[in-house]
């Protein structure tokens, strides 16, 4: 009798993942493997051969990893020193980091316009400076810098939390064990917070993937990855059958990257 | 187990509250929408946001008695399916000229009686002309507002870098220019800047043109700053970039934002000749209330209503009863009132193509943005 109250209480679960969740995907599936006229065909799926489709997914590879690597590069020391802080402080800290999230995330890109910009405020400074003034806008740098500023606390929440985690007792017995402290970071700290890193990269790397705001804003119109292509098939060419063939393609690599990444996942999952 | 079926029944019964709440009020608005459309003295109207003074509203209001229920559209895309559908029906809308063609050509207009809107006299020749390019015999439509599609330049930086004014379209494809040029990122504007440089009509359906044309924006992409749609105005203004292609209408706020800073930024329509376009009122074939929209169409024309609005929206009025009336100011500026004469002679108005046509655009576009 329990169990059946329990599963009556997740049946607003299941309607909100079939609902919003299996049938869109279905039906992405269903439009991905049909033409216009709606019968079968694996067109659209090889369109992905194309130069027009398979450069922006390359281009938007690259840029994601990138940008997926220096947010890791930056993220793991601001963790290490969050982590070494008294709990009140390290976790204000942290809060002081999740704050831009409360502010519209496209709102924050076009202030990275404004900021970037030829006659913007950091060129102002530079100048005010008797420096030359740099092209920072429209170039794929404007890109990855709109993608890390945009997902690095997306970064550093799963691996401070990893960290903050690791018993102190493990770390002094590291260091009792004559461990040095570089190699006490590699050897035992590292390994301990591969649950939050593969957390955090995978937050990171997938909607990095996939935006199409990002690419937009700093990068001109000039700079297509596959996210701008998928919704330019959608919007402008109406080819819904085309544009879901593409972000079929798209997720196999999300799923790619997915399925390597949990090899070193030790199954406890540390989102936050 | 009985629990739980009494949380099942509740929920259910909720459900279906909700469920007849939403449905009734759906009835009841429905139901007073019919009154709006079907009440005796009403106008529906259905225009662009901003496009319109709020005033020349309650005026006709006072002066005929006939109710206006006013909404509002953002893109000929959007307006089109709702006319198609005809759930919602109106009496008066506001379209530009390739969707007025294509709501023609799909048998959703109703023909204008003229009789009954005598202030069309109003209109200027070389405007009726211009509407005939996609009105045949100026029969459905009554022109309210048009323009040009040109080039903006700042002359300071210009004589910076020591390049020319532009005068052609060609001159976008000075290599001198690199980074400092704004096209407009949107399939036909970007393809019609190239079409016409190379002496093609901007309405090609040619797979050759549209491949040459495709090619030169490819050609030109390095020299682009960046493909913006209404950002042109924005980047001009703050300086950051030296050429832009942007539609005659925004000129004006333009000359008004910069006035006093020293900043010259100037509108020149390109030799090779351009996009005139031009939204016109129509009146759909279901409209209810098709009379009272002639009275509302014969309103507009009325030369003081016309400047009035004019003077609101800022875009070219085909009025000429108006532009008698307008300060110098205005009608010396040759952004906004060009010599038609001669810009009828190379200019063109977007035609609608068809999808499998329009698709052949789209195509090339992506190479050039993918490029």
């Amino acid at each position: 009798m329990k169990s059946k109250r329990m599963k009556l209480l997740a049946l607003p679960y299941l309607v909100w993942m079939v609902g919003f969740i299996v049938i869109p995907l279905l039906l992405v599936c269903f439009y991905g493997f049909t033409d216009q006229s709606g019968s079968f065909t694996l067109e659209n799926i090889a369109e992905i051969l194309v130069r027009e489709n398979y450069r922006p997914l390359c281009l938007a590879l690259l840029l994601s990893a990138v940008s997926t690597a220096i947010c890791f590069l930056a993220a793991f020391p601001l963790a290490l020193i969050l982590r070494s802080r008294k709990i009140g402080r390290g976790s204000f800290a942290a809060f002081l980091f999740i704050l831009p999230m409360w502010m519209n995330s496209l709102l924050r890109i076009l202030a990275w316009q404004t900021l970037l910009e030829r006659k913007g405020v950091l060129n102002g400074i530079l100048t005010a400076l008797h420096l030359p003034g740099q092209r920072l806008i429209n170039t794929p740098y404007a890109i990855i810098l709109g993608m890390v500023y945009d997902f690095l606390p997306f970064m550093i929440l799963p691996i401070y939390n990893t960290l903050s985690k690791i018993d102190d007792n493990t770390i002094n017995a590291a260091y009792d064990l004559g461990a040095s402290i570089p190699t006490t970071i590699f050897r035992v700290i590292l390994p301990l917070s591969v649950p939050g890193i593969v957390s955090g990269v995978t937050m990171v790397f997938v909607p990095a993937l996939t935006t199409f705001a990002i690419s937009d804003i700093l990068g001109g119109g000039k700079i297509f990855l596959i996210g701008n292509v998928i919704e330019q098939e959608f919007v402008l060419n109406s080819n819904w059958n085309l544009g879901s063939a593409l972000s079929m393609v798209l997720m196999l690599f999300i799923i790619l990257s997915m399925a390597l990444l949990s090899r070193y996942d030790s199954g406890e999952g540390a989102m936050f | 187990m009985r629990k739980a079926s009494a949380l099942y029944l509740f929920s259910l019964c909720l459900l279906s509250v909700f469920l007849g709440l939403f449905l009734s009020s759906c009835g009841k608005s429905a139901e007073k929408e019919e009154k709006e459309q079907g009440g005796e003295n009403v106008v529906n109207v259905y225009n662009w946001g901003e496009y319109i003074d709020p005033e020349v509203i309650s005026l006709f209001e006072k002066e005929s008695g006939i109710h206006v229920v006013y909404d509002l559209f953002q893109t000929n895309e959007e307006m089109y399916p709702v006319i198609e559908a005809g759930a919602v029906r109106y009496d008066a809308v506001c379209p530009s000229d390739y969707i007025i063609q294509k709501m023609m050509k799909n048998g959703l207009l109703r023909e204008l009686d003229y009789d009954r809107i005598p202030n069309i006299r109003e209109i200027g020749e070389e405007y009726e002309r211009m509407c005939a390019e996609f009105d045949p015999g100026n029969r459905y439509a009554v022109p309210y507002t048009c323009g040009t599609v040109g080039i903006i330049y700042n002359k300071g930086m210009l004589d910076a870098l020591g390049v020319p004014y532009p005068t052609k379209w060609a001159d976008l494809w000075d290599p001198r220019l690199k980074g400092e040029i704004l096209m407009q990122d949107s399939v036909r504007d970007a393809f019609m800047v190239a079409l016409k440089k190379d002496g093609s009509s901007m309405n090609t359906v040619e797979d050759q043109e549209l491949d040459r044309a495709r090619d030169e924006l490819i050609r030109q992409k390095p020299l682009v700053q960046a493909y913006v749609v209404d950002q042109v105005r924005d980047k001009m203004i703050g300086g950051e970039a030296a050429v832009g292609v942007i539609y005659s209408g925004e000129m004006l706020y333009i000359q008004g934002e910069v006035e006093g800073s020293g900043m010259d930024l100037e509108y020149v329509i390109p030799e090779e000749g351009t996009n005139l376009w031009m939204d016109g009122w129509v009146i759909p074939k279901n409209a209810p209330h098709w009379e009272n929209a002639e009275k509302w169409i014969n309103f507009l024309c009325r030369p003081d209503i016309a400047k009035k609005n004019f003077e609101y929206i800022t875009y070219t009025t085909p009025n000429e009863g108006a532009y008698r009336l307008l300060d110098k100011s205005y009608t010396e500026n040759k952004a906004l009132f060009p010599d038609m004469g001669e810009l009828l002679k190379k200019g063109e108005v977007y035609r609608y193509l068809g999808e499998a046509e329009e698709a052949k655009y789209n195509k090339r576009w992506k190479t050039v943005k993918v490029s």
